[in-house]
């Protein structure tokens, strides 16, 4: 398999919005190439009629009762906010999301 | 005089039934050497007041959400963060009288195996200060080791409560996976994640197990959990026990771990066990890559959360709103969630999801059928828990790769979502060793009565030797 590149590394760290100083970047990039290449070390198995697994127990999709129940109070739920106005989260404007 | 260094959940409770002493004295007697211990050890990121009653203290790992108690989760990006509700566990230890003492040490979101990667500084190892005490829940196990605490939760994912365990020398198990809740816990990888107890004796582990585990409504994935047993006998006859060649053969495995293994393993006979061989072929090789995949595929997606809008860090000065997401997770994120956002991120993406998080889930399966093959034979197989004693500190942080191998012999059952024990089976070059063991899914009745059979014949001294 083909080693990350510098520019794949961006793109990567831009889809899970992080920043990345460019001294950081200096510390990750090795450290990252070695560790895509150790777990590309799944793709040496055949595994072409193996199943995926995406749980580890048995069970099928568990449906709640559409019951309205009281939920978190709006006080509460803004406790942590780091900036709020009224009942709601305030966010800079702007920049693509 | 309350010795905390000896004195279980059990012994605690037993006094406090027959009024040798008071609630309030049983919690004062904690805090004191937590006084006295932690400024050496840091197992504690936050003390509690006592709440008042007359149940036995604990101390929770801080991935696990108490209202109204900070939890921080090890990062900077949860520092002033405080829960608003109680997370199932927590509300289940409340139901049972039990007070928080406080908020245990973990590597940052419970990724790491040295307790290194808290943004708060490491715990240090009651046997020997210099050494981690494991991770990611080494605040846990120090804190119980060190009499800090008469028992603990914690979490794992791929070894955090087996691994600290097995290097601070007591018991601790990882439940199976669906048994405990995971409601109002800081979630690192949701297909891998179990809470579960760490304690002194193996019978205060069963007894912890016993007041989380259950289904929650809030928790989709839990299921009804079979009665739990406190184990009594010594006697293992009829008991089938396997011996994986490729967990227990490994190069990685230190001598003196091999023979305090081996040693145990000639108990388990002696104890009328009927001991064999059997094999775990893409165990060792695979469990590995297939973890460090899959954990950081769903870390990436978990981690999203943090985005400084609804709660924990933002950055004081964006200029627009994908700044701000991007200089937030930058300035609150230490290296390693970084680095598991990145691959887990790289490993998700178009044109790579197939070859690397879509081959990962197949090599899943692959060890789930080969564990659930030698189950057919075996009712539990046993390995060392750490191919090593605990370490020094800083000995790994400078390499990833060299640290995510602590957890080679913990990781594969994990995979499967199967229960594990870990039980201290002796010491070598001073420093306590682990044995694991693995049952099928549902089996930890199994895993108690082995264990404590083990323990009883093994007689650990869990005091580390300094303070005996």
């Amino acid at each position: 398999m083909s080693e990350i590149t510098r520019e794949q590394l961006l793109h990567v760290a831009h889809l899970a919005r992080l920043e990345l100083r460019e001294d950081e970047l200096a510390r990750l990039e090795a450290q990252l190439r070695d560790i895509i290449a150790a777990v590309s070390k799944v793709s040496e198995l055949d595994l072409t009629d193996v199943p995926p697994t995406s749980h580890p127990l048995d069970v099928v999709n568990v449906w709640g009762d559409d019951e309205p129940r009281p939920s978190l109070p709006v006080e509460a739920a803004l406790a942590n906010a780091p900036e709020r106005e009224g009942d709601f989260f305030r966010v800079p404007p702007g920049g693509a999301t | 005089m309350i010795d905390t260094l000896r004195l279980t959940a059990e012994g605690a409770k037993d006094m406090l039934d027959r009024k040798e002493v008071s609630g309030a004295e049983l919690f004062a007697a904690y805090l004191a050497a937590i006084g006295e211990r932690d400024p050496e050890l840091h197992c504690y990121l936050h003390l509690c007041d006592d709440p008042g009653g007359d149940g036995i203290p604990i101390a929770i790992k801080d991935v696990i959400g108490t209202k109204g108690i900070p939890t921080t989760a090890g990062s900077k990006i949860l520092e002033h963060y405080v829960p608003v509700y109680d997370s199932t566990v927590i509300a289940r230890c409340k139901a049972h009288g039990l007070r928080i003492l406080g908020k245990t040490n973990t590597d940052e979101f419970a990724m790491g195996s040295s307790t290194e990667n808290s943004a708060y500084g490491p715990t240090h190892n009651p046997w020997d200060p210099s050494r981690v005490p494991g991770g990611s829940g080494g605040g846990s196990a120090a804190a119980v080791t060190a009499g800090l605490a008469p028992w603990a939760l914690g979490s794992d994912t791929g070894g955090s409560i087996k691994q600290p365990s097995a290097l601070c020398g007591n018991v601790g198990l990882r439940p199976t996976y669906g048994t405990v809740s995971r409601y109002g816990i800081v979630a690192f990888a949701s297909s891998l994640d179990q809470v579960g107890p760490v304690a002194k004796t193996v019978r205060d582990c069963a007894y912890l197990y016993s007041i989380v585990a259950g289904h929650d409504p809030c928790d989709t994935t839990t299921v009804e959990v079979p009665e739990i047993v406190l184990p009594q006998g010594d006697d293992l006859k009829g008991l089938r026990v396997g011996i994986p060649r490729e967990l227990n053969d490994h190069p990685a495995i230190e001598p003196g771990v091999r023979e305090a293994v081996q040693r145990a393993i000639e108990l388990c006979r002696e104890l009328g066990a009927e001991v064999g061989e059997c094999s775990l072929p893409h165990a060792v090789d695979y469990g590995l890559p297939c973890y460090y995949l899959i954990a950081p595929a769903e870390a990436s997606s978990n981690l999203a959360r943090y985005d400084g809008v609804r709660f924990g860090y933002r950055t004081p000065d964006a200029t627009d709103r994908l700044d701000m997401y991007k200089r937030t997770r930058d300035e609150g994120f230490g290296d390693e969630p970084k680095r598991r956002i990145l691959v887990g991120t790289y490993a998700l993406s178009a044109g790579y999801y197939d070859a690397y998080y879509g081959q990962a889930q197949k090599v899943r399966t692959l060890l789930a059928r080969e564990h659930a093959e030698a189950f057919e034979r075996f009712d539990v197989l046993v390995t060392p828990t750490s191919p090593t004693v605990a370490f020094e500190l800083g000995g790994r942080t400078a390499d990833p790769l060299a640290m995510y191998a602590s957890d080679l012999l913990t990781i594969p059952s994990c995979m499967a979502g199967l229960p594990g024990l870990n039980v201290p089976c002796g010491l070598s070059e001073g420093l306590p060793v682990g044995l694991q063991l693995i049952g099928p899914q549902f089996a930890e009745n199994t895993l108690f009565r082995l264990g404590h059979a083990l323990e009883q014949a093994i007689g650990f001294d869990a005091v580390p030797a300094r303070w005996r």
